[in-house]
This record gives C-alpha cells, sequence and structure tokens, in this order.
C-alpha cells in the first residue's frame, strides 16, 4: 500500500480502489494522466483533513507528508506524532512517497524543518481527524464524546469495551470533506504515549537488506541512459561552459550512443548504460578556457578586495568601546568552499512527452523543482509531476535540481524515458557549494570578565539560483536568491549566544557569479562563523586568564544556552583550568600533544553545544580528533534515539569539514573532483563520539539536523590552542595549514 | 553477443548479453535488476558498489565483467544464503548477523553506503570472527560515508561478532 497513488485510493463514490504497487506504476506511466482526484493539478488543498491523512477500512491510516526522508527518520518521526494524536498504533500508520500530484506541499526539506514545521501541521491535522472520528463514533454509540475512549483505532465506551467500533468502521476509505481549521484539542506532554519515546525508524531494514529503492535503482522500459559532457569542474557560475567546438562523429564507434545538445548543455544517450558512460567519456568537446577564476592561493584575497554589497544586519548599543576595553581580540579566519558530494551521485528519471513530465527525482523540494523544470520544458506547471526517491544524503542542495533538468532536457529530446545517473566528476565538480567565508572577528571583555562589545564582519556571496542545465541549455543567465538571512552571518551565533551591549554585525555581500555556484551546504556559513566567533570568545577567556567554560557561563543568560553548554561539559567530565598546553606537556618536548576544547552555536533556532578532545602531531601536522560531545537542545524531541544518530552525524561530518575538506580550484575550473582529490573522514580517522539529548517537553520543536555543527567546528578551534597555544586562522587543518601556522607561532 | 558470457551470481547462473569489458555493476544493476551493489565514484574510490568474488571484497565498478567468468559473485541480496552455506546451516536466515547488527545498532542514516560496509564488515567476520576495534577500523578503512556513522557501524559489526561466536557455539 505504501505506493498508493491517491487518486486511486479515492475514486468518486468513495469506493476503495486498491492502486497499482510501484512497478506497475513505472511501467504503466510513460503517457501520464497528470490530474489527481479532485481535477486540480498538486498541491492538494492544505486546508482540507483529506489532503493530511486516510483512514482506511482495515482500521490503517495513511499520513499524507510533505517532507523528505533523507536518513534524518523524519518519516517515521512524523508517524509518530500523527500515531499520538490518532491513538493509533506505529504499526497501523503509513506514509507514500512525496509526490506532486498526491502530498501536500509544506514547503522543501532544508532548515532541519521537518518537525519544527511539519510537526504542528500533521499534529493538529490528526487531532482533528480523531475528533471528527469521535464525533462519528459518539453517533455510531449512541454515546457522549466525553466518555469515549480510544485506543488502537479502537473507540469504546468508558466502563464498557465490549461496545466499540473502529476507525476503519466509521469512515474506511472514504473523505472526510472537512475544512481543516488548526482548532481540536491536542494533548499535553503529560498524556504523551509515542512522542518522546525511541521508536525504531521505518527505512532500516529495506535499508540494509538490498530492497529499498533509491531513486539510482530506478529503470523504466523503453528508457535510454544519459549522461552530460562538460568540462571537468566548473569555471565562474557567471561564466557557465561555452563550446568551441563538437565533434558528434568522435563516437561513431559506439553505434547505441547519440549526442543531444541545447545551446550550450551537451549530453548523450544510449541503451546500454556502458555505451553511455564510454560515449560520454569519448566524446571530443572543446571548451571554452578562459581563465575566469582566482585559483585557491589566491582565493581569499581576491574575496576581501572584490567589490562587495554591504548591510548591517544588526547593530545595538555602540562598538567603539572596543578601543578602550581591557581585553581585546581581533582576527581573521578564513573557511574554504566544501561540496555536499552526495556519496551516490545525483540520479534522474524523466519521461517528457509532447505534453506531459513525469520526473522522478531526489530533489529536497518536489513543488519547487517542478516551477524550475516547467520553465525549462516550457510546459504549463499542471502537466508537470515530480515525484521524490531517496536518493543517497544530501546535506543540502546538491545537484538534484540539475539533475532533474538534465534528465528532462535529455528526455524531451530523445522522445523517450531517460535516467540519468550523474558521474561522481559531474557530482563534486559542478556541486553548489557552501560557499567560502572570510570572517573578521573583534571582541572586548572588561576586567571584571564580562563580554562588552562584539563586532562581526562576514564576506561571502549568495547561493545560485539558475541551475547548469538551464543555463546551459537556454542561456538563461547566472542569477542569485535574494532575501534569505542563511546566506549571510548567522545573528544566532555572533550575537544570540551571550549578553553583551554593544554589537556590530555586518555582511560583505561578493559578486556570486565571479566565483563558484553556490547554495545551502548542512549548517550554512556557521562552521566558518563560529570558527572565528567561538575562538575569539575562548581567547577573551585566556586573556583573563578563565577557564573558557566558566567564561561563557558568566556571560550567557538565556538558560537553554546554559543546559546545551553544561550537558556537553559534564558528558566530557570538563574540570575548569585555563585553557593552552601547560607547562609540562611544554617542557616535555613531546611529539603528540592533546587538547580540549568548548564551543557554542546553532544553525537558526535551536541550542547546540559541544566539547572536542583532539591530538596533533607536532612534527607531521596530523591532527586527529579522539573524542567528541554534543548536545542539542530542539525543544520537544519526537525521537531521542534519531537525534542522537543526528548528533553523533553531525559530530563526525564536522571533523572530516574542518580537518579534510576543501574544495580545490584553478584559474580555470575546480580540480577537486573526487574522494582523492576531495578526501573525506575515514574510519582510522574518526572520533568517539557521545551524544546529548537535551529534552524539553514543553518547548516547541526546532531543528536537528544540524545545529551542532557550528558548535563542535568552534570545539575544534579551540581545543588546537588548548594543545598547542596556537589559534588556527583557517580550515581544514589539514598537515600543511598545522605545520605553517606551527611555524609561525 | 547475447549469451556469450555466463557468470554465477547468489549461486545462480545467468547469460550476460553486455559487452566484456563492461564494468560488472552495470550489469548487475541493468541486467539481474540487483539492488546492492550501487554506483558511488566508478573508480573504486568509495565501496558502494561491493560483491564479494570468490569471498573477496571487490569493487564492482571497475571490474570488467569478463573476469568474473568462472568465479562465485556474492551481493548484499545473496549475503544470508552466503551464511548459511558457511555455517552449515539447513536454512537461510531472513539476514546475515552483520544486516542484523546494523538494525539493531540503528546505524544507518541514508544507508547508500552499507551495501559496502554490510559486504566488508562480513568479509572481516568470516576471516577474523574476533577483531579488535584497530582490526575493525583498518580493515573497513576503504569504505567511505558521507552521513558519518562509522561509529555506529564500528559497535554493529562487534555486535555481529558477538552473535556468530554465540552461533558457533552452539
Amino acid at each position: 500500500m505504501s505506493d498508493l497513488l491517491r487518486r486511486d485510493l479515492f475514486k468518486a463514490g468513495g469506493a476503495l480502489i486498491v492502486g497499482f504497487g510501484l512497478r506497475e506504476v513505472l511501467f504503466g506511466q510513460s503517457h501520464l494522466d497528470t490530474t489527481p482526484r479532485n481535477g486540480v493539478p498538486g498541491p492538494p488543498d492544505a486546508k482540507q483533513i483529506d489532503t493530511w491523512l486516510a483512514i482506511h477500512a482495515d482500521n490503517t491510516a495513511t499520513i499524507f507528508i510533505g517532507f523528505a526522508e533523507l536518513g534524518q527518520g523524519n518519516s517515521t518521526a512524523l508517524l509518530q506524532v500523527a500515531a499520538e494524536e490518532l491513538d493509533l498504533d506505529m504499526g497501523q500508520l503509513k506514509t507514500v512517497r512525496l509526490d506532486t500530484s498526491i502530498t501536500p506541499n509544506q514547503g522543501g526539506t532544508y532548515s532541519s524543518a521537518s518537525i519544527q514545521r511539519g510537526g504542528p501541521q500533521v499534529r493538529t491535522a490528526a487531532a482533528e481527524a480523531r475528533l471528527a472520528l469521535l464525533q462519528l463514533a459518539s453517533k455510531n454509540l449512541s454515546t457522549p464524546v466525553e466518555r469515549l475512549t480510544v485506543a488502537k483505532g479502537i473507540v469504546s465506551v468508558q466502563g464498557n469495551p465490549a461496545q466499540s467500533v473502529t476507525y476503519g468502521a466509521l469512515v474506511g476509505d472514504k473523505p472526510f470533506h472537512l475544512a481543516f481549521t488548526g482548532s481540536a484539542p491536542m494533548k499535553t506532554p503529560a498524556e504523551f504515549k509515542v512522542v518522546g519515546t525511541r521508536v525504531a525508524r521505518n527505512d532500516i531494514p529495506d535499508k540494509v537488506s538490498g530492497k529499498y529503492v533509491y531513486m539510482q535503482h530506478l529503470r523504466v522500459p523503453e528508457m535510454l541512459h544519459g549522461r552530460v559532457v562538460r568540462p571537468r569542474g566548473q569555471s565562474a557560475y557567471g561564466a557557465g561552459a561555452k563550446v568551441v567546438s563538437l565533434d558528434e562523429a568522435s563516437i561513431r564507434n559506439i553505434p547505441g550512443a547519440r549526442v543531444i545538445r541545447r545551446g550550450d548543455f551537451i549530453g548523450v544517450v544510449a541503451e546500454s548504460e556502458w555505451d553511455a558512460v564510454r560515449a560520454a567519456r569519448q566524446l571530443k568537446v572543446t571548451w571554452d578556457t578562459t581563465p575566469t577564476l582566482p585559483g585557491s592561493a589566491a582565493l581569499f584575497e581576491t574575496m576581501r578586495a572584490a567589490k562587495t554589497t554591504d548591510k548591517v544586519v544588526l547593530e545595538r548599543g555602540d562598538v567603539g568601546v572596543l578601543g578602550s576595553a581591557p581585553h581585546v581580540v581581533s582576527f581573521r579566519i578564513n573557511g574554504p568552499y566544501q561540496a555536499h558530494a552526495p556519496f551516490g551521485p545525483n540520479c534522474a528519471l524523466a519521461d517528457v512527452t509532447a505534453d506531459t513530465a513525469l520526473i522522478k527525482c531526489s530533489t529536497q523540494d518536489v513543488y519547487g523543482t517542478r516551477n524550475t523544470l516547467a520553465r525549462v520544458l516550457a510546459m504549463p506547471l499542471e502537466k508537470v509531476r515530480v515525484q521524490y526517491y531517496e536518493g543517497s544524503g544530501t546535506y543540502g542542495h546538491s545537484c538534484y535540481d540539475d539533475v532533474a533538468q538534465a534528465a528532462a532536457i535529455l528526455s524531451q529530446s530523445a522522445g523517450k524515458p531517460v535516467r540519468l545517473q550523474f558521474m561522481r566528476w559531474d557530482e563534486h565538480g559542478w556541486d553548489n557549494y557552501g560557499p567560502a567565508h572570510i570572517g573578521e572577528v573583534r571582541a572586548a571583555a572588561d576586567a571584571a570578565g564580562k563580554i562588552v562589545a562584539y563586532e562581526y564582519h562576514g564576506w561571502q556571496h549568495n547561493w545560485s539560483l539558475v541551475e547548469t542545465s538551464e543555463q546551459l541549455a537556454s542561456g538563461k543567465p547566472a542569477a542569485e536568491w535574494p532575501g534569505a538571512a542563511a546566506q549571510g552571518v548567522s545573528v544566532a551565533n555572533t550575537s544570540g549566544i551571550y549578553a553583551t551591549p554593544n554589537l556590530r554585525i555586518v555582511n560583505h555581500t561578493l559578486p556570486g557569479t565571479a566565483f563558484l555556484k553556490g547554495a545551502w551546504l548542512r549548517s550554512p556559513l556557521d562552521l566558518s562563523v563560529s570558527f572565528a566567533s567561538e575562538q575569539a570568545i575562548d581567547q577573551l577567556a585566556y586573556l583573563l586568564n578563565m577557564d573558557p567554560w566558566e567564561f561563557r557561563q558568566k556571560n550567557i543568560t538565556d538558560m537553554r544556552w546554559r543546559g546545551v553548554l553544561d550537558a556537553a561539559a559534564q558528558a566530557a567530565k570538563w574540570t575548569p583550568r585555563r585553557a593552552g598546553p601547560n607547562a609540562a606537556s611544554d617542557k616535555s618536548g613531546a611529539k603528540i600533544v592533546t587538547g580540549r576544547g568548548i564551543g557554542l552555536g546553532t544553525h537558526l533556532v535551536s541550542y547546540g553545544g559541544a566539547v572536542a578532545e583532539i591530538e596533533v602531531n607536532k612534527e607531521t601536522g596530523k591532527v586527529v580528533a579522539k573524542h567528541m560531545y554534543g548536545a542539542i537542545d530542539a525543544g520537544l524531541t519526537v525521537n531521542p534515539a534519531f537525534v542522537e544518530n543526528q548528533i553523533s552525524g553531525q559530530l563526525v561530518q564536522t571533523c572530516s569539514r574542518m580537518l579534510k575538506e576543501e574544495v580545490t580550484l584553478s584559474t580555470t575550473n575546480v580540480t577537486s573532483l573526487d574522494w582523492n582529490s576531495y578526501p573525506i573522514l575515514r574510519f582510522e580517522e574518526c572520533p568517539e563520539v557521545t551524544p546529548i539529548v537535551v529534552q524539553r517537553l514543553d518547548q516547541r520543536p526546532s531543528g536537528a539536523g544540524e545545529e551542532v555543527m557550528a558548535a563542535a567546528s568552534a570545539a575544534i578551534g579551540n581545543a588546537f590552542f588548548d594543545a598547542t597555544g596556537v589559534r588556527m586562522r583557517e580550515y581544514p587543518l589539514t598537515p600543511a595549514r598545522v605545520l605553517a601556522a606551527l611555524k609561525l607561532g | 553477443m547475447a549469451g556469450e558470457l555466463r557468470i554465477k551470481v547468489n549461486e545462480r547462473a545467468w547469460n550476460v548479453s553486455s559487452a566484456p569489458d563492461t564494468p560488472l555493476l552495470y550489469v548487475l544493476a541493468n541486467e539481474l535488476q540487483l539492488q546492492g551493489p550501487r554506483f558511488g565514484c566508478g573508480l573504486a574510490q568509495c565501496g558502494s558498489c561491493s560483491v564479494l568474488v570468490n569471498g573477496v571484497e571487490t569493487r564492482s565498478c571497475v571490474t570488467p565483467v569478463s573476469t568474473v567468468q568462472g568465479k562465485s559473485v556474492t551481493t548484499l541480496e545473496g549475503l544470508p544464503a552466503l551464511y548459511a552455506a558457511q555455517r552449515k546451516l539447513a536454512k537461510a536466515p531472513e539476514l546475515h548477523p552483520v544486516q542484523q547488527a546494523m538494525i539493531d545498532e540503528q546505524a544507518v542514516q541514508c544507508g547508500y553506503c552499507f551495501n559496502g560496509m554490510i559486504i566488508k564488515a562480513s568479509e572481516l567476520l568470516g576471516k577474523n570472527p574476533q577483531p579488535n576495534e584497530a582490526q575493525i577500523r583498518a580493515a573497513m578503512n576503504g569504505h567511505l560515508c558521507r552521513c558519518g556513522t562509522y561509529p555506529r557501524v564500528i559497535k554493529a559489526i562487534q555486535r555481529a561478532s558477538r552473535t556468530m561466536m554465540a552461533e558457533a557455539a552452539r
């Protein structure tokens, strides 16, 4: 039932017609009717209860969720929320895949918003459905609602369990036809039976057995395999890629393969996947190689010297007091471009006919992707249908839109369904990278250890709005996202943690078209910002001869920040002392030194605290994270086990990004194109991790998929200082960079 | 060309129509429609395409299909049966102990790398039933995970080791 098409679920008159299973759907939809049950293209009306859930005759329910399962467990956690309010067991609930003809539009699955934004919607819809079901049961059982009780979808009369009726018998497979008002009373935390418990994830058994259908697994009859042909590694976003010459005859020896060209967009299609791979490799294309990039060596100086658009994000008091405070810290850090680099490169399967288009892909936002696909295909929106299939972890805006557009272009041109698998170098080389960042921070404390002023200036560019496929195929010029606060310096991380009377936060926005394509990468900019900001705070503690944990405690007023600070410190058995190498270790001349550091941070609204314990080899420059502790307060945590898994992943990924990851570029192209040129953390380098969930049943839920990374990046920087007495001003902390910094002292 | 190559996968013989130089991965995915081995890099760098060839973990993305003729290929789907054969069990379990341990430890995030993780761990425990943590890390070091599941994968391998030792003692 999990792939039931909604429109088949509700045929006229409400009788249940069992929909087709996945294979049949795939095999039967080359000429797809994109009109859903009510004749209106998706999204279904969010103000109707039927948009959110359906009760079946067998006393089970389907919950329609607008968020993508990305391996974080939200497809299970949102069912927990529904199970709680509906008084159903988890085994009685299912959900369906995201589909612009079926599932509601809850906005994209980003900003760790599934539970924060999606939870309340699912919860209130479920509560309202339960109330409606109780009213039906009241009539059926001739008993007032107040005297009814529900368990497992069976409504019974209090004190007389034999007198009962099931949800399935009350409405089974018929629509509610009920407006969603959001007015039904919901359970209080004291009544929770499912929310807050460690239910196991629904998706894991199939993921380990090989039964789980990832995007990369889909095949349909008559399908061609496609590959894109691009320069190895992007140049400046604004420059795109320009074909100087194309020799189609260069693949003549691969009879099954053909070239598809639209403007500067080039791809190949073939019946056999290996033919497509070989043809893409062999096709002779001469690209314009005019230098458009600063190259890695000159990147940060080019950024710092660029003409920027400046905006004061926050100003309070007068940071002029920085000049007269007794303790002042001032420094700059450089943060690199980093790649999403999903472990399996993005893949999409498009079936575009003269008047319909069905695109299966791994987008975080089926409705957003549909908008751009309609534009690329020059088709009306209601004729384009997008379905979500989980790919490998994406951590933000990887190439899922680009691959969907490219597959759609190939299918439209070839007149057949096309499965397009990006190669490793396509994904690594044409990503929307997490933008590079320069942070300049000044902070001051008074003699009593109170932070009195803080100033932060950030240099970075915005996110890319036009995908490469559209840019190359249609000539649509590169453009950047307007607005979105997450594109700039996080106010939460720079000024939201400590009570500081004088503040100034300034964004210096670079012209993005002169740099690499950019997008949100898990905890956007935060690793860089906190690496600067929380090292400055730590340095103030050092100047004051104070323990870094005590100094933070002294300057925090929000109890929730103190909660995660203390949770991480306690787990790490933090004992107060001033940071920096002690005399004994200095004197011993040890080759390998150890350090511990603490940090606080978030992405938007949750609270993250971390402690890092690291080892630094002063001879080789190698840094190893030994143990990472991370605490998150995300308000009401629906499933603490899922959040622990998320914290563990965040801690490991932060070590990878702080110690190893860096997009490299020449003056013409990105040059980090695989796992050798863009190394990530491996088993032998992996720290032990201790995740801590600070449960707050009385607080509204907020994100938990990225909120400890900023704290962890800072903790690593501070641990390095503790081990060596040297502040790192640029990351990743590779051996070469570490040795250079130690030499400078 | 059709049927020119004959390969043995999960104890079943298959006639294969792909060209002999086709990487085994594409044959397994497209002709045999197996979902265990999957494309990750095509460069033998990551381990998402791993299979066992005569019991040895092998990157199917760079292994021409012609080179596995006469050998026995096992994919994720075939691991429970392989385990039954190794342990001389009457009936194959639903899951290999390593697969079950991944569930028990809730080790998975996106899960895309877990084909390779499970294949490699099963190879390791076949050779060394009680590896210490350093041996686990060394054996697994060529398998990457982008979600950061390494700590739980290590725990799951230790759990599977205990299960397999207990089963062997029975």
